[in-house]
């Protein structure tokens, strides 16, 4: 017994002393979903690898994937700051909360939440105008279609979705005015099965156009199999779809998390809140595949408009749902609005949930 | 070459005490089969996955947290289970005590006094024994099976919070986000000893309904009836037991139960409802009752057996690399060996050839 | 009538693992054993059906190995409650945890892999035929097997001697046995069949219906299979009327809001679950019939005496 024990302990120190690295700054990723789940949590996993490679041995970085929100990602952040970790990213809206209680008890390590809103003095947000992405879409989405309709399945009401269903009708209507886009709110992120039915009920109500706001790769699928285009989200999903995926949002994190962790090595870190979008390369567009020359040219005029800065998607004149005014000719929405957006523009054939 | 079993005229009283330590030995033993087919130690892994998370403090009070809820319902599911009632929707009636211990804070945030907290968990138990009242009603009063009515209205409480959270009670100034509004300080179930960790009154809860429950179980008439209900409804009802006022009995007990884990969950780790707030506790819970072996006082230990899985699940993940799937594995593989060695209890084994007359065992 | 036909497609894509799956169950409940493991059964056809297709770039060794691992994994359940005689619901129960945890852990270097679909059907000029072609001669072969099944176990149960002798040892076990009827092995066979079924069930989700592995891609339909055998009052054509039933209400939904009815979708996606539970009330309410319906041992251990 005794000599087990011995053998035990003796063998343990040996991981632990092996598992002492060179690195001297440790970046911590905490995750909501699978780090391979083929969109949001693998899009950020692959700027940790960046980051990683980037420092060559220099910074160490972890990861725990799959944390529920609510009380379960509260230990598993205090856990990481507790472990020795310089800066801890948690990608989820729900570790919101969470991060700021942990990050009020741990002064000295850094935290960085991505897709919230609150911040505290080592407390920083992060997030990405996926909409610029989605005005793109939409544009090629009324070029695209035969049936002027097409279909988005959204997981939840949120500002952030509201957003890219907002922008993808006014892209669409700045080629065709009479542009239709019917909406099927799923209430999940990643749900494949939910993902692939509702992409048929749109398929099979006349859509011929797919774009999702959810992680996996069914819709792609489906639309593949029923022959008409779709965009990808959060990653590239062109393998789902080689002759179907026409362009999508690519979240690319990387090169922000090199940015901070950077910052945070030589001490020029500062709380922030960030929201940046394609010209900071945060967002990125797949190639555009699948659609005629005229399309692509106009495709990529729009993104490098939107990157100069000569196109906000959220440009005046343009009015609510209900036809009430919103923003005079010109006018440009302030990130305030669009934060809080509640509301959708009109031309959306859906009624917001409240 | 057959297994014969051989009923042993009384349950094993010394097999009784030690199947649980088996089973966990087994699950155990297999555990290590599993890491090392994964090309990990493991005696370093086992050391990480169920030493390490007890050493410190701070994971101690995690795993008081974590306990808490599992003992709460994995109690009045023992009560369900003793007396034949298969209330496998634990889940739900925890999220129904968690919405309903809620309305307080969400809809008057502004009645925050001494009284605000003891209405709450009184509003969760009453709203989790409501809910668990629904399948009971519908057993006794149309014989429909409550394994499959308790079951699918888990999936209606669910969706029931997604849309309160996600509608009429979405946090005003939460930009739209699925959350409730924070509740106020009143609303708050206190931390016991904060400077060390965040356990707070929802494991003194767990062990006085742990006692309470024993108590009822071991010293009084209805805790009889729960006992020869269970082994025999015949003889139950022989001896004058109303077999519908037991199904509404322990439906309500571990409805409330539960009820209480919901609310003071909510109330005390999250601080606001969310779209999800249970890593499935009331499913876990089901193998917490079994490990204790339908005691009370068993599932207390086995309530911080299974807190531990979840805990040192992540721990390894973290140092090791270890899948976090590994966790469910291993909830699976102990409930697997605790019903194996269970039969070690009431029968004796014997490898045979042929069979003669036959008999069955229990009167369901 | 394009739609039509389409809608008409998906229900029976989205009702046919419910149909295996109930089917295997079934037969399973006949013999007198309640086996709860479905949906564990179901998520590990899902998995090695998916992981097999992925690695032989076979579809349908995918579909073969899915049956037999799930029916090896349902031998878990049986050893449990039929060698070893232990409570048969929480053995069931075992079993779905475990196949969820197991199957997650197999099925993880897999996750977000895009996966091959099993061909459907296609015989010219037949499957063009405009409304019905696809409905009749274009789907995808799993769907003609589960309607095979249907028959195939009518026929089993009501037309054969050994389903005669199924449906005694459900009914009465000891006289059974007392006839000389080899009970225990009878219900292993039946285990093993309804595992297979929940297995094929599975590799239709991962390799029809949505054509990849996610984790816990089953979401609930095993315990929904379960509420269909009671639902059907185990009668195969009835479960056969269920499974679409169920199918129709979970596509319906989705149409509701794609056509926007103003309903909460919460509300919408509620309503199978509050069908079932309107349904089982319904057939269960008459005390007499059901006990008539149930086979009698059902739940009930079974030990030899010696």
């Amino acid at each position: 017994m005794k000599r087990s024990l011995s053998v035990l302990i003796a063998s343990v120190a040996l991981a632990l002393a092996g598992n002492v690295t060179a690195a001297d700054f440790k970046a911590c990723f905490v995750y909501v979903g699978s780090k391979t789940d083929g969109g949001w949590t693998q899009a950020h996993d692959i700027g940790r690898l960046e980051a990683e490679k980037h420092f060559g041995g220099k910074v160490e970085t972890v990861f725990v994937e799959n944390i529920a929100e609510g009380p379960d990602a509260d230990r598993a952040i205090e856990r990481f700051a507790r472990s020795g970790c310089d800066i801890i990213f948690t990608t989820s809206f729900g570790f919101m909360d969470p991060t700021l209680k942990v990050a009020k008890k741990f002064r000295k390590v850094k935290f960085e939440h991505a897709t919230g809103y609150k911040t505290a003095d080592n407390l920083t947000s992060y997030n990405s105008r996926f909409y610029e992405g989605r005005y793109i879409q939409g544009q090629i989405a009324a070029k695209m279609s035969k049936q002027g309709v097409a279909g988005y399945i959204a997981s939840f009401p949120i500002p952030e979705v509201v957003q890219g269903i907002n922008a993808f009708v006014l892209g669409a209507q700045t080629v065709n005015p009479d542009f239709k886009l019917k909406v099927v709110w799923v209430n999940t992120w990643f749900d494949a099965g939910k993902e692939a039915d509702a992409a048929k009920a749109l398929i099979d109500q006349g859509v011929d156009i797919l774009t999702q706001h959810t992680d996996s790769t069914a819709p792609m699928q489906v639309a593949a199999e029923r022959g008409i285009h779709a965009f990808g989200q959060a990653s590239d999903m062109i393998a789902a779809g080689p002759k179907t995926q026409l362009t999508a949002i690519i979240d690319t994190w990387g090169a922000y998390y090199i940015k901070r962790i950077e910052a945070a090595m030589n001490g020029t870190w500062k709380s922030q809140s960030t929201w940046d979008g394609l010209v900071d390369g945060i967002l990125t567009m797949a190639p555009y595949t699948n659609m005629p020359d005229d399309v692509k040219a106009m495709a990529m005029n729009t993104e490098a408009k939107i990157r100069s800065g000569d196109l906000a998607p959220f440009t005046g004149p343009i009015n609510k749902q209900d036809g009430t005014p919103w923003l005079k000719a010109g006018e440009r929405a302030d990130d305030g609005t669009l934060l809080g957006l509640n509301f959708y523009v009109q031309g959306v054939d859906d009624k917001l949930p409240q | 070459m057959q297994l014969a079993l051989v009923r042993r005229q009384y349950p094993s009283r010394v097999l009784s005490v030690f199947t649980p330590f088996i089973a966990f030995g087994l699950t155990l033993l297999a555990g290590s089969i599993m890491f090392a087919a994964q090309g990990l130690d493991p005696l370093v892994t086992l050391y990480t996955y169920f030493v390490e998370p007890l050493i410190e403090t701070w994971s101690l009070h995690e795993l008081a947290i974590k306990a808490a809820p599992l003992i709460l319902i994995g109690v009045g599911l023992s009560v369900c289970f003793l007396s034949n009632n298969w209330n496998i929707g634990a889940e739900g009636q925890f999220v129904v005590g968690a919405i309903t211990g809620s309305a307080l804070p969400v809809l008057w945030p502004d009645f925050a006094n001494f009284a605000t907290l003891p209405l709450m968990l009184l509003f969760g138990v009453l709203g989790g024994c409501a809910y668990a009242c629904i399948p009971a009603l519908l057993k006794t009063r149309f014989n429909t099976n409550e394994i499959l009515t308790s079951l699918m209205l888990v999936y209606v409480a669910q969706l029931l919070l997604d849309w309160l959270v996600r509608g009429p009670w979405r946090n005003p100034e939460g930009f739209n986000f699925p959350e409730t509004r924070i509740f106020n300080d009143a609303a708050i179930l206190p931390e016991l000893f904060s400077e060390y960790g965040r356990a707070n009154w929802g494991i003194v809860f767990a062990l006085v309904a742990a006692i309470g429950v024993w108590l009822m179980l071991r010293k009084t008439l209805k805790g009889f009836e729960v006992q020869v209900v269970g082994a025999s409804p015949r003889a139950g009802r022989f001896a004058g037991f109303s077999s519908s006022r037991m199904v509404f009995f322990a439906f309500g007990l571990s409805g409330a139960l539960a009820g209480l884990a919901g609310i003071a969950e909510v109330a005390g780790a999250s601080g606001q409802l969310r779209p999800v707030i249970s890593p499935g506790y009331g499913f876990t819970a089901i193998i917490v009752a079994f490990l204790g072996r339908l005691n009370p006082l068993g599932i207390v230990a086995a309530g911080l057996v299974l807190a531990l899985t979840y805990l040192g699940g992540e721990a390894a993940q973290i140092a090791l690399g270890l899948s976090d799937k590994v966790v469910r594995v291993f909830q699976g593989m102990l409930l697997f060996f605790v019903l194996a060695t269970d039969t070690l209890i009431h029968y004796q084994v014997r490898v045979t050839g042929g069979t003669t007359a036959g008999d069955s065992r229990g009167d369901r | 009538m394009e739609i039509a036909e389409n809608i008409l497609l998906t229900i029976a894509t989205a009702s046919t693992p419910l149909l295996i799956a109930a089917l295997g169950e079934l037969v399973v409940e006949r013999s007198g054993v309640l086996n709860l493991g479905v949906e564990g059964m179901m998520v590990m056809g899902a998995v090695c059906g998916f992981v097999l297709t992925a690695t032989t770039g076979s579809p349908w060794l995918g579909l073969i190995g899915a049956v037999f691992a799930a029916a090896l994994f349902s031998l878990l359940f049986g050893f449990l409650t039929l060698s070893i005689a232990t409570n048969q619901v929480a053995s069931g129960l075992s079993l779905t945890l475990l196949g969820l945890g197991l199957s997650g852990l197999i099925g993880e270097k897999f996750v977000g892999i895009a996966g091959q679909k099993l061909p459907s059907l296609y015989i010219p000029g037949l499957s063009d035929i405009p409304l019905i072609g696809r409905l009749v001669f274009g789907q995808d072969p799993i769907f003609y097997i589960s309607l095979a099944l249907v028959v195939g176990v009518m026929w089993f149960l009501f037309r054969t001697r050994a389903g005669l002798t199924l449906r005694a040892i459900g009914d009465n076990h000891e006289s059974a046995h007392a006839l000389g009827i080899g009970v225990i092995r009878a219900r292993y066979l039946a285990v093993l069949f309804g595992g297979a079924c929940a297995g094929l069930a599975g590799a239709h989700l991962s390799l029809v219906y949505t054509p990849q592995w996610v984790e816990n891609m089953t979401s609930g339909r095993g315990w929904i299979a379960l509420a269909l055998v009671v639902f059907a009052s185990w009668r195969p054509w009835r479960v056969l009327a269920g499974a679409y039933l169920f199918g129709g209400v979970t596509i319906g939904q989705l149409h509701a809001q794609a056509l926007g009815v103003g309903i909460p979708s919460q509300l919408l996606s509620a309503l199978p679950y509050l069908a079932t539970i309107a349904v089982l009330v319904i057939i269960s309410r008459n005390r007499r019939l059901t006990l008539l319906n149930t086979p009698a041992s059902l739940g009930r251990p079974f030990v030899p005496n010696r």
